[in-house]
């Protein structure tokens, strides 16, 4: 209350509307009709969106921390490791479940598909099941565990149960584990994998980095662009505006084919270094299949994006105001810096935060080009979606992805504030 | 030439955008310290241009701008140290009023405790004292206009430029604001110059009005000489309301002159810039200025008019005629108590001094 006493006139009195309700009220009123109205014309959007982005991310969302495909086609062993949940390498009974749901999965035709999901985290798993349940079809009665550690000693491995174990249950955050390069060991605690398999952390820094460090060439190299589009005379900035949105008339895989031609070892970037001398025929810069072919490729592609809310905020700000700051005694260095520059910042923020964004969720073109070294987590993530088929674990790298830029947003809002950004 | 006392100079300033066309051909003016001086012209006449290359903006194509007896083609627009009020005000929208005021005095390193004393004194000299949190957004057309004119002022520049200023204002507001800034001016004894194209603004605010067109002056004078006294059909055309009556020159005998009228009969006249016997002549004569003659009336000047149309004014009565072949001659009647029964229709004498009637020569003779 204090607050708005200081905002009162002397009186204190509340303010009232003519026929004596209280200002506030009758505002709040006033403005509930309008926003209602706003919300009617976004009502159709509104439908699109859930179906077509809400959903999807909240399905994707489950199925990062949901996978029933053990529980499902093992009921037998799932009920086992419930029954005993300090089981480390179980003895008939439990192989008896084991050879059962086996032997019941190779009629449903289900074994590889468990043997897949096992086989994330336990590398050989696949060929274990398959041909397992092909013999548990034939095994006639007990006993099980002579008969299946006959097929393989592999059945008799604790770290084969342990996985077994926690694939059971249906909902686990094992799969964002997995993301964060974190494992269950075989007590069942969470530690780091294997040094040698430690990849989603780096992959996800580097993403990071390397989009940061997109945006910023953008701004870098985008920024003199939109002022020259934004001041030239039409005829001019015509013409610049067409090249600046010719990448967009070209297919990203032209585009990115075309990168290839110019920086490969062998390409024409090189091969004018090595005529003109500047390099030596064996000291050619590798500018592809690498980090350095990443931040090139992607910095031209994402170019126009920085550019047009630039152009677009540059556009509004009458020369004026540099001629005003000018007569007032600014240096023309002063006066774009005090003046020109923060009447930009809106244009910035939009321009880094788009780029940033989009650079975050780029995968083809440093598939294309990156090489290793210039590998993003969006190519894992495709990894995972299309090769692997670990769906889960894919679910759960874009969520800490989602959950990255969401970061960065309400940073970025808090920051400069979004209401002060301006796309175009 | 000789060294002028003038604290601004423009010398056969001439000034082309495209290398083809001349936007301000030949511009002279000298403005002594502390005076009021009004550009004023049709749209397009450069006077924006003029203002421009004393400010600095604009390079000067061929000439001279002196600015108290020294050369200021090469200073830099902010070395040059002069007040600008914008036409669209140019106040910086990203910061408040009480910034957008220091600006000049952050740039010019003046102390923290200066810079708000003389904020403050600037928002109390524009009559918004407490508006200093506000940002410009938040403010009318009228406030933001005086904070610029604040702005232009605080750091007690010798020289303030202002382009049409009022242009976007209501006529109340706009008339309000003309009396402040004379006030300002008179008050701070600053030199201005001030471009306008509405002639009344030029007339009421300024010691002296230069009257563009084309890119030249065609007249620098006094508001009531520019009135009384113009030196060419222009400037006769452009301030205030103007009967014209074209006719012959017939006898020059030193400053006055007859000239024999199109339609008949013989005036007599100023003699201004028309030529000499036997040239064409525009006779330029002020509607407040002719007298309706009853049939006993005297005047040097006399010819027939038919009323065509009586538009009541209030305080008073306007009258359009036909007189000596036009039906566009404007007559200024007081609404005097004593004053005539009018009906549309009506012919009767009219008759003027012949001072108050010019000799010009025609524009497009
Ligand atoms: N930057 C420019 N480039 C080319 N021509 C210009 C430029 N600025 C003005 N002109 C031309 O110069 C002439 C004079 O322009 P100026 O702006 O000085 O007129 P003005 O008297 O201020 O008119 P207004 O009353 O409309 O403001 C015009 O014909 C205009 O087209
Ligand atoms: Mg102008």
């Amino acid at each position: 209350m204090t607050a708005a006493e200081i905002h009162q006139p002397e009186t204190g009195a509340m303010l009232t509307t003519a026929d004596g309700a209280p200002l506030k009220e009758a505002l709040a009123r006033a403005m509930r009709r309008a926003r209602f109205r706003a919300f009617l014309l976004v009502v159709p959007l509104l439908i699109f969106v859930l179906v077509t982005f809400a959903v999807p991310i909240a399905q994707m969302l489950y199925l990062s921390i949901h996978n029933p495909v053990f529980s499902d086609h093992m009921p037998r062993l799932t009920a086992y490791f419930e029954a005993h949940p300090d089981i480390d390498v179980p003895g008939e009974d439990g192989f008896a479940a084991l050879a059962l749901d086996l032997a019941a999965s190779k009629k449903d035709r289900s074994a590889g598909r468990v043997g897949t999901r096992i086989n994330y985290e336990r590398p050989g798993s696949n060929s274990l099941f398959k041909s397992g349940a092909r013999k548990a079809a034939k095994f006639k009665g007990p006993p099980y565990k002579e008969k299946l550690l006959k097929h393989r000693k592999d059945w008799a491995d604790p770290h084969l149960w342990n996985v077994m174990k926690r694939a059971a249950q249906a909902h686990t955050l094992g799969f964002y584990a997995a993301a964060l390069d974190l494992t269950y060991d075989k007590k069942g605690e969470i530690t780091r994998v294997a040094p040698e398999r430690r990849i989603y952390v780096m992959l996800f820094v580097r993403t990071f980095l390397l989009s940061a460090l997109i945006a910023a060439l953008c701004l870098l190299l985008g920024f003199p662009v939109a002022y020259l589009l934004a001041n030239l005379p039409l005829r001019y900035s015509n013409l610049l505006m067409i090249l600046v949105l010719l990448p967009f008339w070209t297919s990203l895989l032209v585009r990115t084919t075309s990168w290839i031609t110019l920086l490969q070892s062998q390409g024409v970037l090189n091969d004018l270094m090595v005529a003109t001398g500047m390099v030596g025929d064996d000291g050619r810069i590798q500018l592809m299949y690498n980090q350095a072919g990443t931040i090139i490729a992607m910095t031209h592609i994402l170019l126009p994006f920085m550019i047009l809310p630039l152009y677009s905020v540059m556009k509004t700000i009458p020369p004026s105001y540099m001629r005003a700051a000018r007569s007032l005694g600014a240096t023309p260095v002063t006066a774009f810096m005090k003046v020109y520059f923060p009447q930009t910042i809106p244009g910035i923020g939009a321009g880094c935060l788009l780029v940033f964004i989009l650079a975050i969720g780029y995968y083809i073109t440093p598939a294309l080009v990156g090489g290793s070294t210039g590998e993003l987590i969006s190519n894992q993530i495709a990894f995972h979606m299309q090769s692997s088929l670990n769906w889960s674990l894919a679910a759960a790298l874009g969520a800490i992805l989602l959950f990255g830029v969401v970061l960065l947003y309400w940073l970025y809002d808090r920051l400069i504030g979004i209401d002060n950004m301006k796309f175009g | 030439m000789e060294e002028s006392s003038a604290f601004v100079e423009f010398r056969n300033v001439q000034k082309s955008y495209d290398g083809e066309t001349l936007v301000v051909k030949d511009f002279n003016l000298s403005i002594a310290q502390g005076e009021f001086v009004t550009m004023l012209g049709p749209s397009g006449s450069g006077k924006t241009t003029c203002l421009m290359m004393l400010a600095g903006f604009e390079p000067v194509t061929h000439g001279e701008i002196l600015l108290k007896g020294r050369p200021i083609n090469d200073v830099p627009p902010h070395k040059r140290g002069i007040g600008m009020v914008f036409q669209n005000y140019a106040l910086f929208p990203h910061m408040t009023v009480a910034e957008n005021l220091a600006f000049p005095l952050k740039v010019r390193k003046v102390s923290d405790a200066d810079v708000e004393t003389k904020v403050n004194r600037a928002l109390e000299m524009v009559e918004l004292p407490g508006f200093g949190n506000r940002r410009p957004a938040q403010l009318s057309g009228g406030q933001q206009q005086r904070v610029a004119v604040a702005r232009a002022l605080v750091f007690d520049p010798e020289l303030i430029l202002m382009d049409e200023p009022l242009g976007a204002l209501d006529k109340q507001l706009r008339e309000q604001m003309q009396y402040e800034i004379k006030h300002i001016h008179e008050e701070l004894g600053v030199t201005m110059v001030y471009v306008t194209h509405d002639q009344a603004e030029a007339l009421t605010m300024s010691d002296r009005i230069a009257v563009f067109e084309d890119g030249v002056v065609q007249q620098l004078a006094s508001p009531a000489d520019l009135y009384e006294k113009p030196e060419n059909a222009f400037v006769a055309g452009f301030i205030g309301e103007n009967n014209r009556l074209s006719g012959t020159v017939k006898e020059v005998d030193g400053d006055v002159c007859k000239v024999a009228l199109d339609e008949g009969g013989t005036v007599n006249a100023e003699m201004v810039d028309a030529g000499g016997v036997g040239a064409r002549a525009t006779l330029s004569i002020r509607p407040e200025r002719v007298e309706l003659l009853g049939d006993d009336g005297t005047m040097p000047n006399c010819v027939l008019g038919r009323i065509e149309e009586l538009i009541y004014l209030g305080d008073h009565v306007r009258i359009r005629m036909t007189v000596a072949g036009t039906d566009e001659f404007i007559v200024k009647v007081r609404n005097s108590a004593d004053r005539r029964d009018l009906q549309e229709g009506d012919e009767m004498s009219i008759g003027w001094r012949s001072r108050d009637c010019r000799a010009l020569e025609p524009i497009d003779a």
